[in-house]
């Protein structure tokens, strides 16, 4: 089932049908493109639509969470040449919101990119789609024949004197992709390593011209919010997180799966949506915002709403909206070896405190988890964190950091315990049994 | 100008510039290792990272633009941990193997690890091991020492123009690697073992050779092409070891080739001369100096005297220092002989006694960098002059259009504006074609000589690009000065330079290619040129440092008529077959490691040089060696203590550049009648084939620029041939002289062209670098 429980669902509301209904004339039925015809045929200025967007105070939904109105403002007015590049490289572990915003709806990426295109003045755009997510590569390159067909594309839209192209682009599956100048190195064929800023993009893009990336999601809330007004948008959030937001909802709940909810719902709100604790067991911690951001523990994580303020506050990151819930039955140290791994297999090498201090990190907490752990290896790990955060190009060390300073600091007895004992601090037929993949006490 | 202040003091730097050049300005050290002020700024070492006032974090200094106002703290807490941190990252996968590592001594990270690392480290975990790469004959690599700072892959794409190292995985897997099954073949390629500042790419000659604190070094200048790049040679117990670039950003900026940097194994070569030799009674025998000098001064004497000192030829290396030359011509002439020359490879010399002054680049070597519309005519400019060729990539990176005109359309590297190629008859018309095209642009008059020619689409296509700039440079390289025609190429190029307000040159072919005019080794009014007493076989000959077989236009001519001839007197570092069968006297001279001497560049610069070892054996250096001929001739003008002395005679002085030159010709004719001939041979020098010690580089020698030749043609050419690329050719040269080569496609060559190159033994039959060859499949 493609759309599980929602509030006030904009992103979703084409979900419903599931894979019926991301066509064309399913998405024109619901409103689809009313948006980019209303702006073409009143002639609307660039400012007013950027003002509008501003208004909405729509913040990036990549990860940064920075906001989209103002980082097209950058964009330089008269320079003759310049992109739209969708960032569809969703790679963060626990992510998997725009897999099906592509999947169930892609022309509204689609007609928002268009929009962002007239907005400041591109001519073409690209859509980089990590390469697992290859249906969904294809579905969106069907979408774009429709969307050219229909006269969305291409040159004079619908008759205006705006033209705009837009074309996919997918990945081979590395995570550096994601990060926006990686993307656009790999764009132009080169190997996918983050360029070092300023400049930003939007002086010095793709292939050099000035660039606006943003997230699939951000694109595909742009009709909605000219549908609705930048206000009525800003309204449907709180105060600075405007808006509803998808929330890839993973781990041990009964329901996993995407939930668009208004920013500042609760999270306990989210987690009764996504049917609980899987077992009624008891929650143990929660990462709020995708594998990088800083683990929660169940207490405060219960006391946050799920937006960029809150979350915040209680010492991470709301990112892309991947909630990693975990139960009483998980080891800490292991769940932090698992992710120590990712970013030591995903650092692309470039800077030397990530490509080293990356691997580091992975096989201590490695070493730890097998029952040799020595006990000056915590104060070592925060040593490496210390080292390597805020010390590289981009936030991929600081992503490599954050699991393992968090995960010390909020469940540094664990650890302990491991170094002490050899042993994990969880029975390991609990974890067994907590897995999901075996049934506890089974033989 | 913006205002910094870094730890304290105050400067003022020009807009743009970066942390790290503004404290270089100031003097201040910041540790680095990515960083280089050639190439492209990387920013992964992350070892610059430097406070700067409101930054929440350390910012490195490489990559940082100065802001007007910033305060920068290089030495902090926050700095020095930054450091310190990156410092062991660097470490914890590195060997640390230096008591068996070549960098060791001369290490940036060796270095830097004492002011920035722990005595012992925290990491106990396996480190890294990284397989070693084949780069090819000249470059070492110990992968696993890499700290993946990509300076050496900047290097190849960025200055040497073409991406042959990659780093390919990623993360602590990422690896410097070549293609697949590659080396790297660059021309330029030793320089990545000067940037690498690691132990991962060494010089694999000089490997495990000699440690860096073992060594004595001397500044000399580079012997092989005209731009006289600086050296630093390297020696210990008097023999050359290793040569590494002397900076300078006039010449050779930071850069040498390859030929100038290995070239040096040529000084050990088994074919070194290191006693006298006289041929008694046609057998060889080595004997004192005095022996050997007595026997020279008396068989040129004795020519002299039954024949006349016109049956006496001088051949000079352009090569030799201008002491050499100088001394060597006033020898000559003291034998009455004006046979003198040092052009060995040009074909024309109408322009001789009409010549203004001393033929030469046009211009300062760094205002090629200025120029913003250049057309090189008749230059392999990436093999002949390599480190110009890397100036004009960097021009035309900056937007500089680069035109060529030329008989091959090899791969220069450099994004090309337009380019023309024909055949080497039809090259003087082409040029005269540019020249009409830009009069009618500029709506100037154009010399009746060229009004006649009809303008092609190529030309038209290069005036247009030259007409569209502001300094127009055109540029005759080795071909254009070899070629039959090389007067009307110089009189177009000037009437091309001159219409567009720009400027022309010759890149100098040899190391004293302007020197060789300076030292007056250029034939009288009735004296003969280089080809004329080749072609005319003299009584006797005195070669100085070259091997005229292999270094003159017509090698067979050259081999035949000093064959002939009664008496050769040879100076020369080496000795080879051919000079045992033709010379009468062998004196081993020092090559340029083993004298004091002057090079003059191509932009007239005099760059003097002591010696940087002792002559090996009995060599002695030449300048002394034909003092001492004077003396035993009783020629007068032969006093000199010491090369210095020479060289202020030959300068009337010590000038940083020499006063005589000009280009200018005085009723330079045009000759554009020649009609194109089929099967026209395009000679080139292979670059590590163009001198006498060069070809004795063992390293160069295995290098992908040593192949052996082949006949190069276009696939119309081939196929007229009734030959396929790989098929075995047999080339004739019109007499009876006919070899076998493999026949090679070349799609840059122009129709009815064969391509073979000069300046080897496998080719010396075929005679002339400029003739009419037939083809057939053998």
């Amino acid at each position: 089932m493609a759309l599980i429980d929602t509030i006030n669902p904009l992103l979703t509301t084409g979900w419903s049908k599931g894979d019926a209904g991301w066509s064309l004339k399913d998405y024109e039925a619901r409103g689809g493109y009313a948006q980019l015809k209303r702006i073409l045929a009143s002639k609307m200025s660039q400012d007013d639509l950027i003002a509008e967007v501003k208004k909405s105070v729509l913040r990036g939904r990549g990860g940064a969470g920075f906001p989209t109105g103002l980082k097209w403002s950058f964009m330089p007015k008269a320079a003759p040449e310049k992109y739209v590049v969708c960032n569809t490289d969703e790679g963060e572990p626990g992510t998997f919101k725009d897999r099906d915003l592509m999947r169930f709806d892609p022309h509204s990426v689609i007609e928002g990119m268009i929009i962002a295109a007239y907005a400041v003045g591109a001519k073409l755009g690209y859509n980089y789609i990590h390469g697992e997510i290859f249906d969904m590569y294809q579905r969106f390159e069907e979408a774009l024949d429709q969307a050219r067909a229909a006269g969305y594309l291409g040159n004079n839209i619908l008759g205006s004197d705006f033209s705009f192209d837009l074309f996919a682009h997918h990945g081979w599956g590395a995570y550096i992709c994601g990060e926006e100048t990686g993307l656009l190195e790999s764009i132009e064929g080169k190997k996918g390593q983050p360029r070092y800023k300023p400049p930003f993009p939007a002086n010095f893009g793709l292939y050099g011209k000035p660039t606006t990336i943003n997230n699939t999601e951000t694109f595909a809330a742009i009709p909605f919010i000219l549908g609705m007004g930048g206000e009525a948008y800003l309204n449907l959030g709180k105060p600075n997180n405007g808006g509803t937001k998808l929330f890839s909802v993973s781990g041990h709940v009964n329901r996993p799966g995407n939930y668009e909810v208004p920013m500042g719902t609760p999270f306990a709100k989210l987690l009764e949506m996504a049917g609980g604790m899987r077992g009624g067991r008891k929650l143990k911690a929660v990462i709020p915002g995708g594998s990088s951001a800083p683990v929660l523990p169940a207490d405060l994580m219960m006391e946050c709403t799920m937006d960029y303020d809150s979350i915040a506050k209680a010492g991470s990151m709301l990112g892309s909206g991947a909630v990693i819930v975990m139960d009483e039955t998980v080891c800490m140290v292991k769940a932090l070896e698992r992710l120590s791994y990712f970013y030591f297999e995903e650092s692309c090498g470039q800077c030397t405190p990530c490509r080293e201090g990356s691997g580091w990190l992975y096989r201590v907490v490695h070493r730890i988890e097998h029952g040799q752990g020595r006990p000056e290896d915590l104060d070592l790990l925060n040593r490496v964190t210390d080292n390597m955060m805020g010390k590289t190009i981009c936030a991929l060390a600081d992503a490599a950091a954050f699991p393992v300073r968090s995960f010390i600091k909020h469940f540094k007895s664990e650890f302990e315990y491991h170094i002490e004992h050899k042993k994990c601090l969880v029975d390991p037929e609990v974890q067994r049994a907590g897995s999901g993949f075996f049934k506890a006490g089974a033989a | 100008m913006l205002e910094i202040e870094i730890d304290g003091k105050t400067l003022q730097v020009a807009d743009g510039s970066t942390i790290i050049e503004a404290a270089h300005q100031l003097g201040t050290y910041i540790p680095h290792f990515c960083y280089h002020k050639k190439l492209s700024i990387a920013a992964n070492c992350r070892m610059c990272l430097v406070q700067v006032e409101k930054a929440p974090k350390p910012m490195p200094a490489c990559a940082t633009p100065v802001t007007n106002g910033m305060k920068v703290f290089t030495h902090s807490e926050l700095a020095v941990n930054a450091q310190k941190g990156v410092m062991e990252f660097l470490l914890i996968n590195h060997p640390l193997d230096c008591p068996i590592c070549d960098q060791g001594g001369e290490c940036q990270l060796q270095d830097l690890a004492v002011g920035y690392g722990e005595s012992a480290s925290q990491y106990q975990e396996e480190k890294r091991v990284v397989p070693d790469k084949d780069l090819g004959p000249l470059v070492s690599t110990d992968m696993t020492r890499c700290i993946n700072c990509t300076r050496c892959i900047r290097f190849t794409a960025e200055i040497a123009g073409f991406m042959e190292l990659g780093q390919s995985y990623r993360g602590e897997r990422a690896e410097v690697m070549p293609f697949i099954g590659k080396t790297v073949d660059t021309e330029l390629s030793g320089n990545i073992i000067d940037l690498c500042p690691v132990g991962a790419l060494t010089s694999k000659p000089f490997r495990f050779s000699a440690r860096t604190w073992e060594l004595s070094r001397r500044k000399s200048v580079s012997p092989h092409d005209g731009l006289g790049s600086n050296l630093i040679v390297q020696t210990k117990h008097d023999k050359v070891m290793r040569v590494l670039p002397l900076e300078n950003e006039d010449v050779n900026e930071c850069w040498l080739t390859d030929k100038e940097r290995f070239s040096y194994q040529g000084l050990s070569s088994a074919e070194r001369l290191t006693k006298p030799m006289v041929k008694q009674g046609g057998e060889w025998k080595e004997v004192d100096w005095s022996v050997a000098l007595d026997y020279a001064a008396h068989a040129l004497r004795d020519v002299a005297k039954t024949h006349g000192g016109a049956a006496i030829g001088g051949l000079l290396s352009p090569h030799a220092t201008l002491e050499e030359m100088y001394l060597a011509q006033k020898l000559l002439r003291g034998l009455g002989s004006e046979n003198i020359d040092f052009r060995l490879r040009h074909s024309d010399f109408s322009a001789d006694g009409k010549r203004k002054g001393t033929p030469w680049l046009g211009m300062k070597i760094t205002d090629i960098g200025r120029l913003d519309r250049v057309l090189v005519v008749g230059s392999f400019l990436r093999k002949d002059h390599p480190l110009i060729a890397q100036r004009l990539r960097q021009s035309a990176k900056r937007g500089a259009q680069i035109s060529v005109l030329h008989s091959a359309d090899d791969d220069l590297l450099i994004k090309l504006a337009a380019r023309a190629i024909a055949a080497p008859s039809q090259l003087p018309a082409m040029l005269a074609q540019v020249v009409k095209a830009v009069c009618a642009i500029k709506g100037v008059a154009a010399d009746t000589a060229v009004a006649g020619v009809t303008v092609s689409a190529d030309a038209q296509a290069i005036a247009e690009s030259l007409a569209s700039g502001s300094s127009a440079g055109v540029l005759l390289g080795n071909f254009a000065q070899q070629h039959p025609q090389a007067a009307t190429l110089q009189v177009l190029a000037g009437q091309l330079a001159a219409t567009l307000g720009g400027r022309y040159g010759f890149l100098g072919e040899a190391a004293n290619s302007v020197g060789g005019y300076v030292a007056k080794a250029v034939p009288g009014a009735a004296g003969l040129n280089a080809a004329a007493m080749l072609k005319d076989p003299r009584q006797a000959y005195v070669v100085v440092g070259a091997e005229p077989e292999l270094d003159c236009a017509d090698g067979a001519q050259a081999l035949a008529s000093l064959t002939k001839a009664a008496a050769v007197v040879v100076l020369s570092p080496f000795k080879s077959q051919a000079m045992l069968d033709y010379a009468a006297v062998l004196l081993p001279v020092s090559p340029f490691s083993e004298t004091s001497g002057t090079f003059v560049n191509t932009e007239g610069r005099v760059q003097s040089f002591y010696a940087a070892a002792k002559p090996l054996g009995e060599t002695r250096p030449a300048w002394k060696v034909l003092r001492v001929l004077g003396n035993l001739l009783d020629l007068s003008g032969f006093a000199f203590n010491s090369s210095e002395e020479v060289r202020a005679e030959a300068l009337g002085g010590q000038p940083e550049f020499v006063s005589s030159l000009d280009n200018g010709i005085d009723g330079g004719t045009l000759n554009l009648t020649a009609s194109a001939q089929s099967l026209e041979r395009v000679a080139d020098v292979p670059i590590h084939f163009a001198d006498s010690l060069v070809r004795r580089a063992s390293a160069l020698q295995q290098a992908a620029d040593s192949a052996a030749p082949t006949a190069r043609m276009n696939a119309a050419t081939l196929a007229k041939c009734g030959l396929a690329s790989g098929d075995k050719a047999r080339v004739g040269a019109g007499g009876t002289a006919t070899m076998t080569l493999p026949a090679q496609l070349d799609v840059g060559l122009p129709d009815g062209v064969v391509r073979i190159a000069a300046a080897h033994a496998d080719t010396l039959a075929l005679g002339a670098m400029s003739s009419v060859l037939s083809v057939e499949k053998a």
